[in-house]
């Protein structure tokens, strides 16, 4: 390709190849979808066992923390001798990714609910199951909606590095625009996640703030 | 696991220059992240603005930043100390906002009260106060840099992420457990490291309150 | 000396001005304990805090020692004039010790004297420097922290201390204690001090001069028996007479204070019956007019006068509060029971 390497041309190569962008639109994205799904069907129960039963709270606590220290890259690198390269691997690294920010938020945001509250509910007779569901559920919410958020704004950056692993997404402009030192086809990859991952935040956030139960304000 | 005892001078060779990637990052986001916090501290209405621009700033995913950045910056360590710099602000400065606003108003009146003048205040009074948040931000900064440095090695800037990288290439999964080992073992001495330092520098944290 | 002429400062709030200090003229005497008491809102606070700039005054002018405190470098002020506050404001990460050589550490006193001033101002303020110089401030108690922070506040001598409701937040046998303490020193020291608070029997204990004030402005300035014996408005009056103030009292009855009837008593001095406890009396002399008697007489159900009081021994009895009260009226109370009406 002659021309100036003008990172700002990016728009025209997006242009030039919608049909790529598309597909690699969809790549992304349904590995975010699905890895926050399972994340959410995996770590809120995890979270409502552990909160449960005391004796799990610091281990599984250090084991999430100590997870979090963990380079997003090894944890695709490392799906890969058990699924092999593309798709698969990457779920898998990716929902791993996800349960734990959804795992640790929910996990506070059970036990935020004020001791008293519990006791008092308690001692009213409220059975185990209508406690968690009328009241450190709903109270968890926001919790829970900030986890999900984290977790989102992780994928969609975990997806970004899949590519490396064979799974697509924007990662594969992105590396391919750094093997030949190609810029606009760097930034036709860079962007787009961006500000997906802009997007994500934001609408999360709201989506956040309307599952706040009324009553409660969270800052 | 064996990788590291088989070859410990490439591990502790990558070890130091994933560590002085990090280091340099967080030095240049603790210079300008602590006292933006303060300003943001004592300037209500800049406090908002600042931790939103923070705020989506840090949402950026690490490679992807990286990558608009390379054209202005090229590869390699200053697009990588650039990136995670930025990516540290927020934790930074978000807790040392907090930690200032933590400082008791009385405590600050009596410091104004007693005649001192502004920066001896908070050199006296307000900084050492606001230490155990500061130190909490710098701490996450840190474990999250190191983290995110693995892929500084994308870029070339080398580091720990050299190893993972080499892992995926020759499908070893020795060198990729090395990379992700050595990670969580910084990991966990910078959580260790700052929390003794900041013992060290406020010796009244270690003594428990009277009761009533 | 403190001297304040015409003070004012005022507030804006939403789009209107208030006055928070009114028009406020005082003196406080060298040696002197100058109580500034009244409701919340009555400016007392912010009236003692603009002698250390503080707050700045709208108008008006303050001196210390004859010099305009406007006029003087802030800073310095500051670190002549003690100050304490009602929540100690103890830095929390400096030891005991380090928190009471504060001002001389900004005075550039060296190591050596620092310590020694410490240690001798806790010896004074009754913490033993040997336990207490090393220890921090949440290893002590509300009143061990208070009195950290008085000793604070003398460190550097100054010969002038303002205190906010220094003992206000502590419990209400500390506080005594504390009170009782503060006047033991006063009489070793003899520092100039304005003192703000809410409680008349403190007022009363401590206080050389209280100075009344009410939405900004002095209602009264006078000696504690004055305030007894010639109120000068209603609300002085009522400020008084109030019986939630002086509930304290009523289980001390004015028998208690009364002495032999000196030989010549004014013809109409005031007549009070020996079953009424304080806070009745004293409602009762604010209604009435004393000006220029020294004392009331006491009398017994036939209206025989058997004692008398001096509006200065009925202060005193104000200011000592509860304890006198409380454990004397123990023993009064089956003689007087007989002769109670109601």
């Amino acid at each position: 390709m002659f021309g100036s390497n003008d990172p700002l041309d990016f728009i025209d190569h997006i242009r030039e190849n919608q049909d790529q962008f598309w597909e690699l639109f969809s790549e992304h994205m349904s590995l975010v979808l699905y890895a926050t799904l399972i994340g959410l069907v995996i770590a809120i129960p995890l979270a409502i066992l552990t909160s449960r039963i005391k004796v799990l709270d610091k281990p599984m606590t250090l084991i999430a923390n100590t997870g979090q220290a963990i380079p997003s890259l090894a944890v695709l690198a490392l799906a890969l001798p058990l699924f092999g390269i593309g798709f698969k691997p990457a779920l898998f690294a990716l929902s791993l990714l996800a349960i734990l920010p959804i795992f640790l938020n929910t996990l506070v945001g059970i036990n935020s609910v004020d001791a008293a509250v519990v006791d008092a509910a308690r001692g009213m007779g409220t059975s185990d199951i209508q406690l968690l569901w009328q009241v450190q559920l709903p109270l968890a919410m926001p919790f829970l909606f900030a986890g999900v958020q984290t977790a989102v704004v992780l994928s969609i950056g975990g997806a970004t590095l899949a590519a490396y692993i064979g799974a697509g997404g924007f990662g594969d402009w992105i590396l391919q625009g750094l093997a030949v030192r190609n810029f606009p086809i760097l930034l036709a990859g860079a962007v787009p996640v961006a500000v997906l991952a802009m997007i994500a935040e934001i609408v999360l956030g709201w989506v956040r703030r309307l599952v706040v139960p009324k009553g409660l304000t969270v800052s | 696991m064996q990788y590291i005892l088989d070859n410990p001078g490439r591990v502790f060779e990558l070890t130091i220059e994933h560590l002085q990637l990090v280091f340099s990052a967080i030095l240049i986001a603790a210079l300008i992240g602590i006292p933006l916090g303060i300003l943001i501290s004592r300037v209500k209405w800049l406090a908002l603005p600042v931790l939103n621009i923070s705020g989506v700033l840090y949402t950026v995913p690490s490679l992807a930043f990286f990558a608009i950045l390379i054209p202005y910056t090229g590869i390699g360590k200053t697009t990588a100390i650039t990136a995670l710099a930025v990516y540290s602000l927020l934790a930074i400065v978000r807790n040392t906002a907090a930690g200032m606003n933590e400082v008791p108003a009385s405590v600050v009146d009596a410091a104004r009260g007693m005649g001192m003048g502004q920066f001896q205040r908070l050199r006296l009074v307000e900084l050492p106060l606001a230490i155990p948040y500061i130190f909490a931000g710098i701490r996450l900064a840190t474990v999250a840099g190191i983290g995110i440095g693995a892929i500084a090695a994308v870029i070339g800037g080398g580091g720990l992420g050299r190893l993972i990288f080499d892992g995926i290439r020759t499908i070893d999964s020795n060198r990729i457990v090395a990379g992700a080992l050595m990670c969580i073992i910084l990991a966990l001495l910078a959580e260790y490291g700052f929390s003794k330092l900041a013992l060290l520098l406020r010796p009244d944290m270690r003594v428990k309150a009277e009761r009533g | 000396m403190i001297t304040l002429e015409h003070v004012t400062k005022t507030f804006r709030m939403e789009g209107h001005a208030i006055n928070a200090v009114d028009d406020v003229s005082f003196t406080v005497e060298e040696g002197e304990l100058a109580v500034l008491i009244g409701p919340s809102g009555s400016g007392k606070t912010t009236t003692m805090r603009m002698i250390n700039r503080l707050e700045e005054p709208t108008s008006g002018k303050i001196s210390v020692n004859g010099q305009d405190v406007m006029s003087m470098n802030v800073v310095n002020l500051r670190r002549h004039i003690g100050y304490v506050i009602q929540q100690g404001g103890l830095f929390p990460h400096f030891t005991v010790a380090e928190n009471v050589a504060t001002v001389p550490r900004l005075l550039g006193w060296s190591k050596k004297k620092r310590r020694e001033r410490a240690e001798e101002l806790l010896a004074l303020v009754g913490l033993d420097p040997a336990i207490f110089a090393n220890r921090y401030p949440r290893q002590l108690s509300g009143g061990q922290q208070q009195r950290v922070g008085v000793a604070r506040a003398l460190a550097a001598d100054a010969p002038i201390i303002l205190m906010d409701e220094p003992f206000g937040a502590v419990d209400p046998i500390t506080r005594t204690q504390l009170q009782r303490w503060l006047r033991q020193v006063q009489q070793d020291v003899k520092k100039t001090i304005v003192f703000v608070t809410h409680d008349i029997n403190e007022a009363f204990l401590l206080g050389d001069r209280i100075i009344l004030m009410r939405d900004g402005h002095i209602e009264q300035n006078g000696t504690p028996a004055d305030l007894l014996r010639s109120p000068e408005t209603e609300f002085v009056k009522e400020f008084i007479g109030d019986e939630f103030a002086l509930q304290a009292l009523e289980h001390t009855y004015i028998a208690e204070l009364a002495k032999p009837v000196p030989s010549r008593v004014p013809d109409d001095t005031l007549v009070i019956p020996a079953g009424m406890s304080i806070p009745e009396a004293s409602r009762e002399i604010t209604q009435a007019d004393t000006t220029g008697h020294s004392g009331f007489l006491v009398t017994d159900e036939e209206g025989k006068p058997e004692g008398y009081v001096t509006y200065e021994d009925l202060a005193s009895a104000i200011g000592e509060g509860i304890s006198s009260g409380a454990e004397s009226s123990d023993e009064v109370i089956p003689e007087l029971l007989e002769s109670e009406d109601a």
